[in-house]
């Protein structure tokens, strides 16, 4: 197996276009599980550590620009004002040490249906910036990023850039239930976002369908119901209206982890539970 | 007048804190663990195993396995020297599978290669050609008719049968349950590792990671075909035990590559393997039922206990034996009829794992003594307390009890500890169920708190002859009074290695003690396992110190004059009644050794009636209770245990630290099982063989623990010493279960309990 270390994005790029059988790595700790379970032989590594450009974010016209190589830890503590959805995920993955290293790239480029940071990235409507060395860069709506279990829309000679997320306008919830209080994959996780500048209200659902994904219906129903004018108090009955359609929109399955019914029941429970803080949190800030 | 001086007084003796010598080095990362064993000149061995969990194997093709470059040596079943069997009380496993696999992971050949990944490669090139057999995986089939056999004997490993008391008992209250409990892993730190060295005289030199190295040492000579004298065990640094490296794992394969390719042959296992390569606590199904009178006073038990065995035997037997005979708990029953079984299935073998049979059953008792408590209208401190056996109590095997017994005052030494705080109106996320995935800032979140009382025997019962060997050497090096302790006795991190030198520094009077490694150049210590090295190897290292001591007096007496009596041996001197000293050890001793080596035993135990279960089966009994508190959230199903404490009698606690820190992880080995830690097997398969899928008690899941150590001296035991590391984990269980129940008012009869089984979803 070769080892590749490109020092800059180009050369990155440009040796992604030769090896496409290189596995992209970043913070390794999807990569390297893998790896020891001898699940994956890679013909290539293809080392992003090096890569500079990778390990910035920057703001510009109210959206952060997050480069695929910042680590958990840095979301957490660099942009926990701004993107708090993501930075509630980032503190749910795995331990300390695993969150100096993983990246919301390296997530994006596993693209498990499990993955943390994914359905924050669906609530607030993201955008994945990808590159090849011969077509440039692209720009791919995060919800249409998922294309299957651990598949993702890259191709062969395209590497994450980026993620662009808008900064928060409006309160966000992340909530993930495992079955103990830290370092576990999630059984379900919910993200919601409210949009109050647009009277939206965008969802991310995990690991209870093939892939992350958004309950559109519950959305449009939700920024429907709720009273973005008066502010008045989100009845409870609304609330569950909301979590039930949620866990319509979940196709989950049975496994080690946990089961299809449970993970719909939480989902519903988490729906219910999240749009009331958020909504909570709209009226404390009015 | 001259003033006699006095010895300054030997520290680090028993009863103080006297810190571990391999403590700096585990915390800095220094100490060599045997995954670290290393030779310059030595080749990798690893394991093919089977994917089946039965199948028969009609033709093994190691042609292209044997090609790969870097390859040594490819063996199976053909070449096994001695008998392809081993096995701790009935030699029924095959070293490597020849006609039958009768588990998913069971060994069936091997390859040693110049790397781990050569050698990988290699295995799987390897041509097994299987034929999939039906699969027996339901232990409750197992005693069917038709039940396919997993060996031609029957599907039977024990059934213990207890009868005591009336034969048709009634009662006017009665309850009753049935309890599952799933599989737990011991998932120590270090998997299984080990380095067999060739030697020149055509043996083998073995480091490993074991409990017990004259046990491997026997089931070794018979694979190998080999005298003892030919086949050499050292004790290798062991991450963890808990029973798990009590069966052979690397051994007689890693000798048998050494031996085949003249190469030290270095075999480790990864953390998945590790789940395939040494057996689990035995899932169990049981149905309990309790008859008492209108105030809870117990009257009769009836409990049927089916284990789940697995493939091959190992300690199943014994286990059964203590489901069986300590199975309904520290509690006084008038009549009892029990029925315990071990069965054969064709899933993981399982086996030893810390607390062995009581584990599973005090799951089950705990449970029905709160269902009567409710039944009754007696809360369940009061229920126990009011049923708890005292000293001079019998068992229900009709044993006497004949060292504390204090079930009563641990009970109410929980009870009287203080409860933990109610959460605050704005909790920290931490401090909830769910933690940081911020499921819920308070809602659905109900306290519950649970109680549990257990007892476990110690050291090995039923009459096996369960014995240590110590020697102890007593010299003076460079001007130093040194003594040299030497033990096949495991240190798997339990601390054994600093309770022999506080032993050895109490009984002699000298500051340096060196516990050599363990190796069976010294007669057998018996296993690291049953609560047991302190009470027995402790026991043989005070026998073999005092055997040196008065050998030390006796000269002294010579060269001093006086009588041996009243002389005795601190601050490396020799003194008198009053401490003075009397001469150096150096001026008795000169350049001579002392050394002495002692076999030394507990009290005999006795096997049970084959038909009544009863007899003195066991040495000794640890008793433990706990109390836990729980937050549930209720509608999730999500727990947070906020406080787990525990009383537990140690008899005497020889280095208090290190006792504490024992109760603080069987605590949390204990609570493990109760919430999250379960080996899932379907059809046969782990499906959850990792860290990822194996969930372990993190810190944000294990609370701060009070600890109540109560000193009750056995009279039988040397220094009054009581088995420590068993009962936390049996008591802890059941507790942190009762208030799971407490909180959520759902039965829960299955543990691990799972979210789901909460919210009933």
């Amino acid at each position: 197996m070769d080892f590749l270390q490109p020092s800059s994005w180009d050369e990155a790029l440009a040796v992604r276009a030769e090896r496409p059988d290189a596995l992209p790595i970043a913070g390794g700790t999807d990569v390297m599980v893998e790896l020891n379970f001898d699940r994956r032989r890679p013909g290539a590594l293809l080392d992003l550590t090096r890569v500079g450009e990778l390990q910035e974010w920057s703001i510009d016209d109210g959206t952060v620009r997050l480069g695929a190589g910042v680590p958990y830890g840095r979301v957490i503590t660099e942009l926990g004002d701004r993107l708090p959805g993501l930075a509630m995920a980032a503190r749910t993955v795995g331990s300390p040490q695993i969150r100096v290293r993983g990246t919301v790239g390296g997530n994006l480029g596993s693209a498990s249906p499990a993955g943390d940071a994914h359905p924050p990235l669906l609530a607030a409507g993201a955008e994945v910036e990808v590159a090849s060395a011969a077509r440039g860069t692209r720009r791919i709506p995060v919800a249409e990023f998922f294309t299957g279990v651990k598949r993702n829309a890259l191709e062969p000679d395209e590497l994450i850039a980026a993620v662009h997320v808008r900064t928060a306008r409006g309160p966000q919830q992340f909530c993930k239930v495992g079955t103990r209080n830290a370092m576990v994959i999630a059984v379900s996780a919910f993200a919601l976002a409210l949009h109050p500048d647009r009277q939206a209200v965008g969802t991310g659902i995990g690991s209870a369908a093939p892939t992350p994904r958004r309950a559109a219906e519950a959305e449009e129903f939700l920024a429907g119901e709720l009273d973005w004018a008066g502010r008045a108090a989100l009845p409870e009955s609304l609330a569950q209206a909301f979590g039930e359609r949620v866990a319509a929109a979940a196709a989950p399955i049975d496994d080690v982890r946990g089961t299809a019914a449970y993970r719909r029941h939480s989902l519903a429970v988490l729906a219910r539970r999240a749009a009331t803080w958020a909504w909570d949190d709209l009226r404390r800030a009015a | 007048m001259t003033t006699a001086q006095t010895a300054a007084r030997t520290t680090g003796r028993i009863g103080e804190n006297a810190q571990r010598p391999d403590g700096t080095l585990k915390v800095t990362g220094e100490f060599a663990y045997a995954s670290d064993l290393w030779h310059d000149d030595m080749v990798w061995g690893v394991t093919l195993r089977s994917p089946h969990p039965h199948a028969r194997i009609r033709r093994i093709d190691v042609t292209e396995a044997l090609t790969v470059p870097g390859v040594s040596a490819v063996l199976t079943a053909d070449d096994v020297p001695g008998e392809n069997a081993f096995g701790l009380e009935h030699a029924d496993q095959p070293v490597l599978a020849a006609e039958f696999v009768r588990y998913e992971g069971e060994p069936v050949a091997l390859v040693a290669a110049d790397h781990p990944e050569t050698a990988r490669r290699a295995a799987a090139r390897i041509r097994v050609d299987y034929e999939v057999l039906p699969a027996l995986t339901d232990a409750r089939r197992a005693l069917d008719d038709d039940a396919p056999l997993v060996h031609p004997g029957g599907n039977l490993v024990r059934h213990l049968r207890l009868r005591r008391g009336a034969e048709r008992p009634t009662a006017p209250v009665v309850v009753s349950l049935d309890f599952e409990v799933g599989m737990q892993d011991q998932a120590f730190l270090g998997p299984e590792s080990g380095l067999a060295v060739p030697a020149e005289d055509g043996g083998v030199d073995l480091y490993v990671a074991t409990q017990w190295l004259h046990v491997d040492q026997r089931q070794i000579c018979l694979a190998l075909g080999m005298p003892p004298e030919k086949v050499r065990l050292t004790l290798a640094g062991v991450g963890g035990a808990f029973g798990g490296r009590e069966d052979l794992s690397v051994h007689v394969h890693a000798c048998l590559l050494a031996l085949r390719t003249g190469r030290p042959v270095k075999m480790s296992y990864g953390r998945e393997e590790s789940f395939h390569g040494h057996v689990h606590r035995h899932p169990a199904t049981m149905t309990y039922e309790f008859g008492a009178e209108c105030d809870g006073t117990l009257v009769y038990a009836r409990a049927h206990v089916l284990l789940d065995g697995g493939a091959y035997a190992s300690s199943t037997a014994a286990v059964v034996g203590n489901a069986g005979t300590l199975g309904l708990g520290p509690y006084r029953f008038p009549s009892v009829a029990v029925d315990a079984y071990g069965v054969f299935t064709h899933n993981p073998p399982c086996g030893a794992m810390r607390g062995f049979g009581c584990v599973q059953a005090a799951f089950a008792h705990e449970a029905l003594m709160d269902e009567l408590a409710a039944a009754v209208g007696v809360d369940p401190v009061e229920i126990r307390r009011r049923n708890g056996v005292q000293e001079g109590d019998r068992n229900i095997t009709g044993q006497v009890i004949d060292s504390a017994a204090p079930v009563a005052e641990l009970l109410q030494r929980v009870a009287d500890l203080p409860l933990p705080p109610a959460l605050p109106e704005q909790p920290d996320l931490r401090d909830l169920p769910g933690a940081v995935g911020n499921t819920t800032h308070g809602e659905g979140v109900r306290r519950g708190v649970g109680y549990s009382v257990t007892y476990k025997n110690v050291g090995f019962s039923e009459g096996f002859d369960d014995y240590s060997t110590a020697r102890v050497r007593l010299q003076v090096t460079g001007g130093e009074a040194v003594a040299t302790v030497h033990t096949a006795a495991a240190e798997v991190g339990q601390g054994l290695v600093t309770v022999q030198q506080q032993i050895a520094r109490t009984e002699l009077g000298v500051e340096q003690v060196v516990v050599v490694p363990a190796d069976t150049a010294v007669g057998s210590a018996g296993s690291t396992s049953a609560s047991r090295q302190t009470y027995v190897t402790g026991g043989a290292v005070k026998a073999a110190c005092e055997a040196v001591r008065t050998a030390v007096l006796q000269r002294a007496a010579i060269a001093l004059g006086r009588p041996v009596a009243g002389l005795a041996l601190d601050g490396d001197k020799v003194v008198g009644a009053g401490g003075e000293v009397l001469a150096g050890l150096a001026d008795v001793l000169g350049d001579d050794a002392v050394e002495e080596t002692v076999e030394w035993r507990h009290r005999p135990t006795h096997a049970v009636d084959p038909e009544t279960g009863q007899g003195d089966a066991h040495v000794q009994f640890a008793f433990s209770a706990h109390r836990a508190v729980v937050d549930v959230d209720t509608e999730l199903g999500l727990v947070k245990v906020v406080a787990l404490d525990t009383a537990q009698d140690v008899g005497k606690a020889i280095n208090p630290d290190a006792v504490v820190g024992q109760i603080h992880g069987g605590s949390a080995q204990g609570m493990g099982l109760a919430l999250m830690e379960e080996v899932v097997v379907t059809d046969g398969h782990v499906r959850n063989p990792s860290f990822t899928d194996y969930l372990l008690p993190t810190v944000l899941d294990v609370p701060p623990m009070r600890v109540e150590v109560l000193e009750y001296a056995d009279p039988h035991a040397p220094y009054g010493v009581r088995g420590v590391g068993e009962p936390p984990t049996i008591s802890s269980g059941p507790a942190v279960a009762a208030a799971v129940r407490a909180a959520c008012g759902k039965p829960l009869r299955r543990v691990p309990i799972r979210p789901e089984h909460i919210t009933c979803t």
